[in-house]
């Protein structure tokens, strides 16, 4: 599907007013991860906003990335307990096995590395979201076997 | 040990009807005064953290003159060290259902909505399974009230009631200016009630229990228990529901590893209190209030870290709609690093004190004005490891 159509879908959906604007826009980053300029610019003639508001919210949240990212979005949690109880190995250990560095994507347009604030599970850290999916008590051992099952996902 | 154990509570996660709906039905028969005074006389406070009486948002937002009025449930669970709200939402949903279906009795609202944070999308087909039932059940009591869930996209702030009704309305979610509150204008500029996810459910069982039980728990600031999410350096870290007022000593010594060096209450906005403190703290609305979020940190952490991963934390998610918030954050985690590193004379904190009181004072919003908590809770009584 053409963005333009599913843009067109997801008004039909969601209607045409602005309380419509945030689920478009996640029904966009649903579909491809990212919202592009042209996206964005379709949406707000769609909604009959000027491109500048669709761009407004669209950039206030970090779950609606306005750049490219892989297949799928790893989200490590930074925050406190995650931290104290071993986040720094976890993220190495993906650094490792993908080759990015926190906020990369792979050549091949698979995976994202990204950290993010606190996903509360706090008892169960260190946590990462893997696109909706969490995971919890990781160690280095459990996410090798976690990432590894998703390089080999088509 | 067993002695001095805390008394466990099992009202939120309890059985009671949370199959049949049965308090819900009992509930719609009755008068809306009744159901107010009950809550009243409860003297339930809000469980977000902020405690406002829930008996009084409700009827004020119910004695505003308007056809279309809005129930929220706030489920923007953001907070550092919190996770109650997810095992409520997942475990007990129809608890909170019933509760805003009560509410919106109550203030004469046409429509609930739950504010989903987008780390919990995961909960998503769960939780519209159990709303189809719930529609399904309520039709039959004669009583029309959609809930529709709406998803956030990964904002803290948006827990805040009026960046939450800005982020619903397709905005960027920066809070409002109050007054007005949202019990005159809230959602679309319409009364709302809008509450946590544990309060919806204490509603419920204060309908079933009746507000003389439910008294019985906690004390006279702090009625009732509360859901406590705990972290940190515990052997026996989840959730648990335990009375309000309890004292922080005795929870130190049930929850503690035997080296607690601090407790962070309320999470990264709330207050650290160190251990020649927990004897004379109270956990509740007349001591140190707390959204549920209770960290603890051994003598193996430094507690620089600590505030350092928090001044991380606010300043990503200040919305830097107001300049104290927004530069405030970023100085006050500048200041401390160059302290630390020496760049900066110790006295330099004594600035950054003051500068933590002003944002409290001046910052638009909760966010901006708590950092002030946390940053003078740690600093002032952790002042060597700051420095050192």
């Amino acid at each position: 599907m053409t963005n333009e159509h599913l843009i067109r879908d997801l008004v039909k959906k969601h209607g045409r007013s602005r309380v419509a604007l945030l689920p478009i826009l996640q029904g966009v980053v649903d579909a491809n991860n990212f919202i592009s300029d042209s996206d964005m610019v379709e949406i707000a003639k769609e909604l009959d906003l000027s491109a500048a508001q669709v761009f407004g919210t669209a950039t206030f949240y970090s779950f609606l990335s306005t750049e490219p990212l892989g297949k799928y979005v790893i989200r490590v949690c930074k925050t406190i307990t995650c931290d104290m109880h071993g986040k720094k190995q976890i993220v190495q250990t993906i650094e490792e096995m993908l080759k990015v560095k926190v906020g990369e994507t792979t050549p091949n347009k698979k995976f994202s590395l990204l950290e993010t604030n606190c996903l509360g599970w706090c008892h169960e850290g260190p946590a990462m979201l893997i696109n909706e999916k969490p995971f919890t008590g990781l160690t280095p051992e459990r996410v090798h076997d976690i990432i590894s099952e998703y390089i080999s996902k088509s | 040990m067993s002695e001095s154990k805390l008394k466990r509570v099992d009202l939120i996660f309890g059985e009671y009807s949370n199959t049949k709906y049965k308090v819900l039905a009992d509930t719609l028969k009755r008068r809306n005064e009744d159901i107010l005074e009950d809550l009243m006389e409860s003297g339930l406070k809000g469980r977000g953290g902020a405690g406002f009486p829930t008996a009084m948002k409700w009827k004020l937002a119910a004695d505003a003159p308007s056809d279309t009025k809005y129930v929220i449930c706030n489920a923007d669970e953001g907070e550092p060290g919190t996770f109650k709200d997810r095992e409520i939402l997942s475990r007990v949903p129809r608890k909170v259902f019933s509760g805003m279906a009560i509410c919106g009795k109550v203030i004469g609202a046409q429509k609930g909505y739950i504010y989903l944070r987008s780390e919990y999308k995961f909960l998503l087909p769960e939780l519209t399974r159990e709303l189809e039932m719930f529609h399904e059940h309520i039709g039959k009591m004669g009583f029309d009230f959609p809930i529709e869930i709406k998803l956030g996209s990964g904002a803290y702030i948006c827990g805040e009631e009026s960046a939450l009704f800005e982020s619903m309305e397709g905005f960027r979610g920066e809070p409002r200016n109050k007054p007005p509150y949202p019990t005159t204008h809230g959602f679309m500029g319409k009364p709302t009630v809008i509450n946590n996810v544990e309060t919806f459910v204490n509603v419920v069982m204060i309908m079933r229990l009746g507000p003389v039980q439910f008294k019985l728990l906690g004390t006279t600031d702090s009625r009732g228990s509360k859901v406590f999410s705990v972290s940190g350096d515990t052997p026996i870290p989840g959730i648990y529901e335990l009375e309000l007022g309890m004292p922080l000593d005795r929870f130190v010594e049930e929850f503690g590893d035997g080296d607690t060096k601090a407790v962070q209450v309320g999470g990264a906005s709330g207050f650290c209190v160190p251990r020649k403190k927990f004897k004379d703290t109270i956990i509740g609305f007349e001591g140190v209030p707390t959204g549920g979020s209770m960290m603890l940190f051994n003598s193996s952490r430094s507690m620089y870290n600590v505030l350092h991963n928090y001044l991380d934390f606010f300043e990503e998610e200040s919305c830097g709609q107001c300049t104290p918030c927004r530069v405030g954050c970023q100085q006050l985690r500048k200041g401390i690093v160059a302290v630390k590193k020496g760049d900066k004379k110790a006295g330099y904190l004594d600035q950054l004190l003051k500068l933590s009181e002003s944002m409290k004072i001046t910052a638009k919003c909760g966010l901006g004005q708590s950092v002030a908590n946390s940053f003078s809770s740690i600093v002032n009584n952790f002042k060597e490891e700051m420095i050192y």
